[in-house]
């Protein structure tokens, strides 16, 4: 498929033009970058003395020291949870929404109102929220008769992290189905009323089928964004000397930077979740390729 | 005849009910830590657990507080301004540049170069992180906005591409007739394809200016101390400060300020947040 226009003679200047800024991003923000943090995971650097050679020592460590096991552990268990979760709920909200019924456009404003505001100044109320003794969920629950629970703490923290995430991604997800639900013909509805298809079936039959480029694409960002989430879980699981009762791996790689100044250790655990994403992204292709409808 | 009408009717009535019911308890999750937000904001801070949602006395002090010289809320809000309107004018200058030339210009390579651009949407950013910093380190920018502002005019997988779609839906005829008229690429894209395209620039430019703004990793690494920072840190920063303070009600001021612009342009640009998603995803 050949398109657009020939450029002529000097425009071709104009064409390299144009496109430098993106090519200069490309060779030193993306690829430069990529490359700088591999040939950083094989080296002992600290930014004060001169780099040495580790060779192997930083990947060794991925899997030998704990700190770095357990934040590898807590990222596949918060992203095991967190995206389908986010699917789930974003395509609950978008059938809702999808009803004929009045105030459909204020509902999905106040639906997307977590998804325009910062992650940092919203964990600040969660966190009045979650508290154990003073927090809002607990008396709420109190008023129904539960005993208060420790929200925060270790034995339910990734719980309270994934349903802020959720929360705070439901927005984005709804519009995505949404916007896959009104591509649907209304005729294949029609057609199974008048077949004698209930609801449900019409729902996994029709709906669903026809919905799975949507489920895919958000499977696909949810994914992506679940292994760089950061600020809430940053927000809620802080604790007094710099940790975290909840380190994840982008967590464990500000850690080791940027407070313990070990460069090539962080690199090496940057190298890891590209590779573990990369494979998830490789696999969700396989899938599209078995499993989603394009009409 | 009659009997099966009413009691589809009956079940429409029913379902209604229940999305209703569902709709509104969904919402009121959605909006609670709002509401919490900006009722603590103005409750006394001797209150500032109080499960009441109206503050009794409300008070004003929260929001005054935030112009004391420790806090600098000022200087905090303007430098998360000035980065993200820089930030946003850089994405959307060079993405439009690059998406231009994707769409309207044939060339050599064009289609493995703007696939090599798509791959790097799923490089996460904390392995592109590492070596910037170290580089922005020697150029000795560490402390200054330069580094949150610079990577943005080097393009953008991101912007680019959503560019590209709309761009490619502009008729053939259009660049066709400019041609036999004389117009050269730069202004054919400047006069035909910017004008054109506003409705995806407007996307464009309420992402960059919302991530931007809303970002908390970047300028924790390059501008970490308060309060020649950005808001998220700053605010990240009195969390620990406020709290054992028993001064939650002035974070929450604090929070309240740092949201309300954003959600005053979102209740207003709407469409543009919503056709922006819709556009990034559908059209592959």
């Amino acid at each position: 498929m050949e398109y657009g226009l020939k450029p002529l003679g000097r425009e071709r200047f104009w064409v390299v033009f144009l496109l430098a800024p993106t090519l200069i991003g490309l060779a030193f923000g993306a690829i430069g970058s990529v490359l700088a943090t591999i040939a950083l995971s094989f080296m002992n650097w600290d930014l004060f003395t001169a780099p040495t050679w580790a060779g192997l020592k930083n990947y060794v460590a991925l899997f030998t020291n704990p700190a770095f096991t357990k934040a590898l552990f807590n990222t596949i268990k918060f992203s095991a949870v967190y995206v389908p979760g986010v699917v789930i709920a974003s395509l609950f909200v978008a059938m809702l929404l999808n009803r004929p019924i009045r105030g459909r456009a204020f509902f999905r404003t106040l639906y997307f109102l977590p998804a325009v505001t910062s992650a940092v100044a919203t964990a600040l109320v969660w966190n009045m929220i979650y508290g154990k003794d003073t927090g809002l969920l607990n008396y709420l629950l109190e008023l129904a008769g539960v005993q208060p629970v420790c929200w925060l703490c270790t034995q339910n923290i990734m719980f309270a992290v994934v349903i802020v995430n959720i929360w705070g991604a439901i927005g984005e997800g709804m519009i995505i189905f949404l916007a896959g639900l009104t591509a649907i013909p209304r005729d294949y509805y029609e057609a199974a009323t008048v077949d004698g298809a209930n609801g449900f079936q019409q729902f996994f039959r029709i709906t669903l089928p026809l919905l799975t480029p949507s489920i895919f694409f958000l499977t696909l960002i949810a994914t992506i964004n679940a292994f760089q989430a950061y600020d809430y879980i940053y927000m809620l699981t802080r604790r007094g000397q710099g940790d975290s009762s909840f380190p994840v791996v982008v967590f464990s790689i500000y850690r080791n930077a940027w407070n313990f100044f070990n460069y090539g250790g962080a690199s090496a655990q940057a190298i890891e979740l590209a590779i573990i994403v990369a494979l998830l992204m490789g696999f969700y292709f396989w899938l599209e390729r078995r499993y989603v409808v394009y009409e | 005849m009659n009997k099966p009408f009413t009691s589809k009717r009956t079940s429409k009535w029913i379902s209604d009910l229940v999305t209703y019911i569902l709709l509104i308890a969904g919402a009121a999750i959605m909006t609670l830590p709002f509401l919490w937000m900006v009722s603590t904001s103005f409750k006394l801070p001797a209150n500032q657990y109080s499960k009441v949602i109206i503050p009794n006395p409300a008070t004003l002090n929260n929001f005054r507080e935030l112009f004391s010289v420790q806090i600098n809320f000022p200087q905090l809000f303007y430098n998360s301004f000035l980065i993200s309107f820089l930030v946003t004018v850089g994405q959307l200058l060079t993405c439009s540049m690059a998406a231009f030339v994707f769409a309207a210009v044939r060339f050599r390579f064009r289609n493995l170069l703007f696939i090599l651009l798509l791959i790097t949407l799923m490089i996460p950013t904390q392995v592109t992180l590492i070596p910037n910093f170290i580089l922005f380190k020697y150029l000795h920018l560490i402390g200054t906005k330069l580094p949150l502002i610079l990577p943005a005019f080097w393009g953008g997988a991101f912007g680019t591409f959503l560019l590209r779609q709309y761009f490619l839906t502009i008729p053939r005829d259009f660049l066709d007739a400019a041609r036999v008229d004389g117009a050269s690429l730069v202004q054919i894209y400047w006069r035909i394809y910017l004008p054109l395209a506003k409705p995806a620039l407007a996307a464009l430019a309420i992402f960059s200016f919302y991530g931007a703004w809303n970002d908390l990793l970047h300028p924790l690494v390059y501008l970490p101390s308060v309060p020649n920072t950005t808001l998220t840190v700053g605010l990240a920063f009195f969390q620990q400060q406020m709290v054992q303070g028993g001064k939650f009600t002035v974070l929450m001021a604090g929070a309240l300020i740092s949201i309300l612009p954003l959600v005053l342009v979102f209740f207003f640009a709407q469409k543009q947040f919503i056709e922006g998603i819709a556009l990034s995803g559908l059209k592959r």
